[in-house]
């Protein structure tokens, strides 16, 4: 996906160079790279709200619960992905089926079981696991547009069958959500109480508000449980792209016939990068059911794979940090660019004299509001045609320009050893 | 047996619209070697133009009608379309009444300059790019395209009659020796298969017959030797895009009275063209014709309550399950090539 | 009974008769050449050997036991190594991963999930893979991008992650192909010295008369899908039959 350019070569760190091995066995640039990552999800309600409540750039603010679990949950999502998409060069256009299968497992384990998420959660991943052993032993019979075909179609097909003959299982169109009759045998509900996710009597819901002066910063419990997860995804995502395992996803991508004249069969490491990257899917589904304990079978529509695509190509394929980013990215463009209408923007140009005001309110109105996905499209677009390594890359490209030189050419590098 | 005929016509139109979407794609496939999601962007602006075209005659001006009055006794003021005022009222309400048909004509010319400017201003720099960077650029050409469709005509689907003439039922049974009313089919739909027939009928004989045609089809079986003749194929290359344009345009055209036009009709009919190309075999125009039409009469025959009864919502996976059947038989699709596309 | 026994093999493509009954059997630690004009089944006979085609009658037998039917990575694991006409490498992958790849094929098998493993463990292996590097003179383009490096390069990297695995037998199709009269000889160099220094049988197929006579201790000559003639360099010279069969090709063309 991203071209092979010698430019950066030289310091393209081997996988092999003797390194010591430091935090959580990581070495040097990936441990600072987590480290990081965690100390920005760890202090996102207070980063992520930088305006104060009554100011009028406070529609900015992200940092309300129901979006920070999104970024975090649609960032466990599209590093699945990655570690598929970004390490093979299977570009999977049906993934959404196994985040719509994750959910559907982990609902009716709260409906049945127990309302603690973490058994949720984690059949959530396995079922998810299981399809994707199903779905990927299929589809990985044949490559390149053909795989994208047929993964398409089993993700349709899934779609379908929950919209209409699985109802009786994935409720249909109207999809499930906990029921005031639901009885987990595990819980203790009063007669008419609607059961609650929750972790060891945690509410997902129950949050901890801070004001101060001006602003107001919310923190979540749900948010940080996901949070948490999401750090655990990306460490073990950052150890398989390290691993031996990793270099031979790799390898699978550059030359398959020179892996089975190497005496390695492609096709086990590739259905095992299937399987790993639907069951980051199911992870990601079931913490959604976690978050708002409901699930339709929209979340398994196309345009939902579609989605984790533009997610990992706009953050940058094969990066370790730019599926997060890219997740972030088009998470906080659907709610924030979809909540400004034309009110907002003539707020904002009212300095100006009328005639510009309003000329300015029209050419801009097409891209906000409804119109946010015109916008989506345009910056995909621009990055498939301009950057094709995404943000990961033009971070490089204005570290470089502000002269960083060849320092900063060594920490891109190390966020981008698998391309 | 009057069911089996009615639900062989019944996938007719899908039919007609899977294959000459399907048969677009091949062309741009085979000749430009790009997978272009796009396509199906463009099959929705064609329905748009008939759309605008009925929009554009529609538009009147107010005229005080001294013969009538409202309920308060003062003259009452009706809107006369401008078509009235210069080719009088009948003729008038006949080129209104057939704006479907005529938007054909408004349609080519569109989608020639679409077609045109979307080849030469986005895809052209793709062709050496891998397949993956074709889906994808493609792919954000059709979010976009669709977008734009949705800032000017609004989300909702906009009902666009087919000429009165032909809004009615045709009794095919009857002419089969059938009771009445066993198999009624509405003339539109006829119309639009014989449309297709006819559009289908008329790619190919452009291909076989012509000394363009004759290049182009030698530059789908072999591009690099093509060249080599000192051909410029480049430029028949994009004729042959804006070709497959104007195809998938007035598929779009003739389409919009059977499904109102809504901004993501393109997208529905693309995801499952796509599945007809691949099981026709990606890089067969015959395939593509072939399994457009076996597709839409399998969707039609999985839709009988019969068959229905039997296993419920097969109609809603029919198609992608014979896709995953055919692709896991046979690698190529039903009637592909060796070598197309086999990484 | 040599290492690599090949009985009554036949392959046919369509009309074509691309190899019909082929006997060969190569001795073990010993170099064997095969050549023959454009068009003799050379390359088809390599591809029956790799598991690439399966041949329709005959039998392949590698240390006695058959490789028909089984797959590439298993026909390698048997022990059988191929160095391909044109370099095919990991082009993605820096120059120690090429190496490193066939090392853990060599000690893992086809598939391992090491998935949560680190590379801080495989000090053994990757000091193997920079002995090779060494051997092959290319540890200083150890970090290079293996797909920015000259031909030449490219087919020393592949020879290298051959050898890596030390094959019982090497498979070599047209080593110098297209290389400069320089890069021949070092390439002939570094074969000699693979000979007399490894335990290891090849199997060379090359056009180039120059490489074969060099190299080689026993020369099959194949035409026409058949083989003509087997014997020492020095009574290849002056078969009147091998001399036919070539000009013959000379005077066709």
């Amino acid at each position: 996906m991203v071209d092979q350019t010698t430019d950066t070569l030289p310091q393209r760190p081997a996988a092999s160079r003797p390194a010591k091995t430091g935090f959580l066995g990581l070495k040097g640039s990936d441990a600072t790279l987590l480290i990081v990552v965690a100390i920005l999800t760890m202090c996102a309600p207070f980063l992520l709200n930088p305006f104060p409540e009554t100011s009028s750039l406070a529609q900015f603010n992200a940092g309300y619960p129901d979006l920070m679990q999104r970024f975090v949950i649609f960032g466990i999502f599209a590093i699945g992905f990655n570690i598929l998409f970004g390490l093979t060069g299977y570009l999977s256009f049906g993934h959404a089926a196994f985040l719509g299968v994750g959910s559907y497992a982990a609902i009716w384990t709260m409906k049945l079981v127990t309302l603690n998420i973490i058994p949720a959660i984690i059949l959530g991943m396995i079922v998810a696991g299981l399809f994707a052993v199903l779905v990927g032993y299929v589809s990985l019979r044949r490559s390149g547009i053909y795989f994208s075909i047929l993964t398409l179609a089993f993700a349709q097909m899934s779609y379908a069958l929950a919209y209409s003959v699985l109802t009786p299982i994935t409720g249909g169109e109207t999809g499930l959500q906990i029921k005031p009759t639901d009885r987990p045998i595990l819980s203790n509900l009063q007669d008419g109480e609607i059961g609650r996710a929750n972790l060891f009597g945690l509410d997902m819901r129950s949050s901890f508000e801070l004001d101060m002066g001006g602003w107001l910063f919310t923190f979540n419990i749900g948010y940080y449980i996901a949070a948490v997860v999401m750090l655990i995804s990306f460490y073990v995502a950052i150890r398989i792209f390290r691993s031996p395992f990793g270099m031979m996803l790799r390898a699978v991508k550059s030359n398959q016939q020179r892996m089975s004249y190497t005496g390695l069969s492609p096709k086990p490491y590739t259905l095992a990068a299937f399987v790993i990257s639907g069951m980051y899917a199911g992870l990601a589904g079931g913490l959604m059911v976690a978050m708002d304990t409901q699930v339709g079978p929209e979340r398994m529509f196309w345009t939902a794979s579609g989605e984790v695509v533009l997610m990992v190509i706009l953050g940058g394929v094969g990066t370790l940090i730019g599926p997060v980013l890219g997740a972030g990215m088009i998470k906080y463009m659907e709610n924030i660019l979809s909540k400004i209408n034309d009110n907002v923007l003539h707020q904002w140009f009212a300095f100006m004299p009328d005639g510009i005001e309003d000329f300015l309110v029209t050419v801009i109105h097409p891209f906000i509001g409804k119109g946010w996905h015109l916008t989506l499209g345009i910056v995909f677009m621009a990055v498939v045609i301009f950057l094709p390594g995404g943000l990961v890359e033009l971070g490089q490209r204005i570290g470089r320009l502000f002269g960083f030189g060849k320092k900063a050419d060594d920490s891109a590098a190390a966020k981008t050893p698998a391309e | 047996m009057d069911a089996i005929i009615l639900q062989i016509l019944n996938g007719l139109d899908k039919g007609s619209a899977y294959a000459l979407i399907a048969l677009g794609l091949t062309l741009i496939f085979g000749t430009l070697g790009v997978v272009n999601f796009a396509h199906g962007a463009l099959f929705m602006i064609g329905a748009f133009c008939a759309v605008t075209l009925q929009r554009i005659l529609s538009l009147s001006h107010e005229v005080v009608d001294e013969t009538r009055t409202d309920f308060l006794g003062n003259p009452m003021k009706v809107d006369v379309p401008y078509v009235y005022d210069w080719f009088g009222e009948a003729a008038g309400q006949a080129i209104i009444n057939w704006s479907v048909p005529l938007a054909i004509l408004f349609s080519i010319p569109v989608m020639i300059l679409v077609g045109i400017s979307m080849e030469r201003g986005l895809i052209k720099h793709f062709y050496k790019r891998p397949h993956a960077d074709q889906i994808l650029v493609t792919f954000g050409l059709a979010i976009v395209l669709q977008e734009i469709v949705k800032a000017f005509y609004g989300a909702n689907p906009i009902p666009t009659p087919a000429p009165a003439a032909f809004t009615g039922s045709f009794d095919f049974g009857v002419l089969l020796g059938f009771d009445p009313f066993t198999i009624i089919y509405p003339y539109w739909r006829l119309i639009y298969f014989v449309f297709a027939m006819v559009i289908i009928a008329g790619v190919f004989a452009f291909l076989q017959f012509t000394t363009f045609g004759m290049v182009v089809r030698a530059g789908m079986a072999d591009r690099e030797t093509v060249g080599l003749l000192g051909i410029n194929i480049d430029k028949r290359f994009t004729l042959m895009f804006a070709i497959a344009a104007c195809v998938a345009g007035v598929a779009g055209v003739m389409y919009a009275p059977i499904v109102a036009p809504n901004y993501h009709m393109g997208m529905d009919f693309l995801v499952l063209s796509f599945v007809v190309v691949v099981v026709g075999g990606m890089g067969s125009l015959p395939g593509a014709v072939l399994a457009g039409f076996l597709l839409g009469i399998l969707q039609s025959f999985a839709s009988m309550t019969a068959v229905l009864d039997v296993l419920p919502g097969i109609n809603q996976i029919i198609i992608y399950l014979a896709a995953i059947i055919v692709l896991l038989t046979r690698p190529r699709g039903l009637m592909g090539r060796k070598g197309v596309m086999e990484e | 009974m040599g290492i690599l026994e090949v009985k009554g093999v036949g392959k046919r493509f369509g009309g074509l008769q691309a190899l019909g009954d082929v006997n060969l059997s190569v001795a073990e630690n010993t170099v064997h050449a095969i050549i023959g004009p454009n068009g003799a089944g050379k390359s088809t006979l390599l591809n029956c050997l790799v598991g690439k085609l399966i041949p329709d009658t005959g039998s392949v037998t590698f240390e006695g036991q058959s490789v028909l039917g089984r797959k590439p990575h298993e026909i390698n694991q048997m022990g059988i190594s191929r160095v391909f006409q044109t370099p095919e490498i990991f082009t993605d992958l820096t120059v120690i991963e090429n190496i490193l790849i066939p090392c853990f094929a060599k000690r893992d098998g086809a598939f391992r999930m090491h998935a949560y493993e680190s590379f801080t463990n495989e000090r053994e292996l990757i000091e193997k893979a920079e002995q090779i590097l060494i051997d092959v003179n290319m540890i200083d383009k150890r970090e290079m991008h293996a797909g920015s490096m000259s031909r030449g390069d490219k087919r020393r990297l592949e020879m290298a992650m051959c050898l890596v695995q030390e094959p019982r037998l090497l498979l070599l199709d047209e080593p110098t192909a297209g290389m400069a009269r320089a890069d021949t000889n070092n390439t002939i160099d570094l074969l000699k010295e693979i000979r007399d220094k490894r335990d290891i049988t090849m199997c060379i197929i090359e056009h180039d008369m120059h490489v074969v006579f060099s190299l080689a201790e026993r020369i099959t000559v194949l035409a026409q899908g058949t083989p003509l003639v087997e014997d020492t360099p020095e009574n290849i010279r002056g078969n009147p039959k091998v001399k036919e069969a070539y000009l013959g090709e000379q005077a066709a063309a």
